[in-house]
């Protein structure tokens, strides 16, 4: 139990450690396929290390909930994080305080948090980008639920290290409900991550934020924690696609330390073909204007109900 | 042997799920080349569904129906299209609908569930294999026939014939795979020539009346072409 306990550890400390440096890769690769040659990899280190050097400065009318909010975005991917499998394909000490559903509910209370702390200071623009970020979210809710549903009809369960075990096998891997289910989730990951069809996640225009206006009015150590909250909630949603919905090959089965280290690059490599797409993604497509998302959910709803469809049909 | 067949069955599944997106990409899509390239990739999806059939329950004729609907359907009919039809037809970026897009998604939704319960009132298909192809063969053959109703410009419309074509034969290979081979070559056939009248007919309204939305040719009109 002590061992399981540290494993679970591990993986927090794999993924606070690392989820910068993804986004770091992500951005760099972005600007390489653009051919410009981009910020260095370890750019968002700096970042973060310059932001918790620097003064705080907190409206004098912002509520608690302003102050509290970096932490709980911080510490929501945590949470999920024991949840998961990010390393090891056997279930952990936490792993059984919650399913799938559990960590898209503990996603949404850190959304909650940052909607109501963009509402708090009454700067014109938090307000809008938090009113389209529920948008955004209440057309990505059904999708959500469809997913699951199909999840749970074809796995038996939504915690995720059973849910796993299930695609192993060729027949399954090519089942249409598991590679429309992946598509559905990518969109639903391109959606929730403030991703370039639905949103810029470089874009510095006010008026056209989704994601982003959100953390305008932070400084210091508070827009360092939301960017690393952030940053580790993109990592965990890979892993949950990579980990859990796509591939569970590469984890680790054994039960030493040393399994856990040699599953590490495994996953590292899947994360970075999952970033490549989403490079492809990001380079190819433009911006939706804010009406056509609906229709970019609405597309990712009917790849999922059509999943689930073909699901149903056992043939 | 049994990994592999069932490989083949999910394989065979996976086709169909992409035929199915097809069929709603063609509902949905507001660009005219979209609404090519989602037939196209919906033909696609036919011929891979026909050719795993015709590996999954040994029906050689199928390969060569599954080649002929390969040359004709995603390869000669969008090229008989660009060929015939004016270019900037095809530039045109927002179609005309009668229904908004979500609006028509959901009704494409309801669509393919009445087809999952329909396919459980008609005979089962002739192989385990096929089970799949009759319910979503059905449901393509519904998303075709609303694609119909609902678009107002002639070219989708006629890609909704195509659909309509690609939903009967998804779901007949299934139910009866050993058609002769004549039969099954009369369809293909039909729809060239199906899009090359309707091409040359698109070409000559929109040189005479400038449009060819089909909303907006409600009257009659005389006198000789400008």
């Amino acid at each position: 139990m002590g061992r399981s306990i540290a494993f679970n550890l591990l993986q927090i400390l794999f993924v606070v450690a690392l989820a910068p440096l993804a986004s770091g890769v992500l951005a760099r690769l972005k600007e390489v396929v653009q051919s410009r040659r981009g910020p260095s990899i370890f750019q968002p280190y700096r970042d973060l290390r310059k932001l918790f050097n620097k003064d705080e400065i907190v409206s004098d009318q912002a509520s608690w909930i302003f102050r509290f909010t970096p932490y709980v975005a911080f510490v929501a991917p945590i949470f999920v994080t024991t949840l998961i499998p990010v390393l090891t394909n056997y279930p952990l000490f936490f792993a059984f305080m919650g399913d799938m559903l559990g960590a898209g509910f503990i996603l949404a209370l850190s959304g909650f948090f940052a909607t109501l702390a963009a509402i708090d200071t009454a700067n014109p623009y938090g307000p809008m980008g938090a009113s389209r970020t529920r948008m955004v979210g209440f057309l990505a809710e059904p999708v959500f639920m469809i997913v699951f549903f199909t999840v749970s009809f074809i796995a038996g369960s939504t915690i995720p290290y059973i849910v796993q075990e299930h695609w192993i096998t060729l027949p399954e891997f090519f089942a249409p409900s598991h590679v429309l289910l992946v598509i559905a989730f990518v969109m639903l990951i391109l959606a929730e991550g403030g991703r370039i069809p639905v949103d810029n996640p470089s874009g510095h225009f006010e008026l056209a934020m989704i994601d982003e206006s959100k953390s305008l009015e932070y400084s210091g150590l508070g827009m360092a924690l939301m960017k690393w909250g952030g940053q580790m909630k993109l990592f965990v949603l890979m892993c949950v696609l990579l980990n859990v919905l796509v591939t569970p090959w590469g984890l680790a089965a054994g039960k030493t330390t040393g399994d856990l280290l040699f599953a590490a690059p495994f996953v590292l490599f899947k994360i970075s073909i999952f970033i490549l797409v989403l490079v492809v993604i990001e380079s190819s497509l433009s911006k939706l204007r804010l009406f056509r998302v609906s229709e970019f959910l609405g597309a990712a709803f009917v790849t999922s109900v059509v999943a689930m469809i073909t699901g149903l049909l056992k043939f | 042997m049994g990994t592999w067949l069932a490989l083949v069955a999910s394989l065979n599944g996976l086709a169909a799920g992409a035929f199915l997106l097809g069929a709603f990409g063609l509902l949905a899509t507001r660009q005219m080349l979209g609404c090519v390239r989602f037939f196209r990739l919906q033909s696609l999806a036919l011929v891979a569904s026909i050719f795993l059939i015709a590996i999954g329950m040994r029906v050689p004729d199928l390969i060569a129906v599954a080649l002929l609907d390969l040359a004709i359907k995603p390869l000669l009919i969008p090229w008989l299209l660009r060929r015939y039809v004016r270019e900037e037809l095809f530039r045109r970026r927002e179609i005309d609908q009668l229904l908004n897009i979500p609006t028509s998604l959901v009704i494409g939704l309801t669509l393919t569930l009445t087809a999952y319960f329909l396919a459980g009132v008609l005979p089962p298909a002739a192989g385990a294999m096929g089970n799949i192809n009759v319910p979503i063969g059905l449901a393509g053959l519904l998303l075709g026939a609303y694609t119909l109703a609902v678009r107002r410009e002639a070219v989708p419309q006629l890609i909704g014939i195509f659909a309509i074509e690609n939903g009967s034969l998804f779901a007949g290979i299934a139910i009866a795979p050993r058609l002769p081979l004549v039969a099954e070559m009369a369809f293909p056939f039909d729809m060239l020539i199906i899009a090359l009248v309707i091409g040359i007919l698109t070409r000559i309204t929109h040189e005479r009346v400038g449009t060819t939305r089909v909303g907006a040719l409600a009257t009659l009109r005389e006198g000789a072409p400008k």
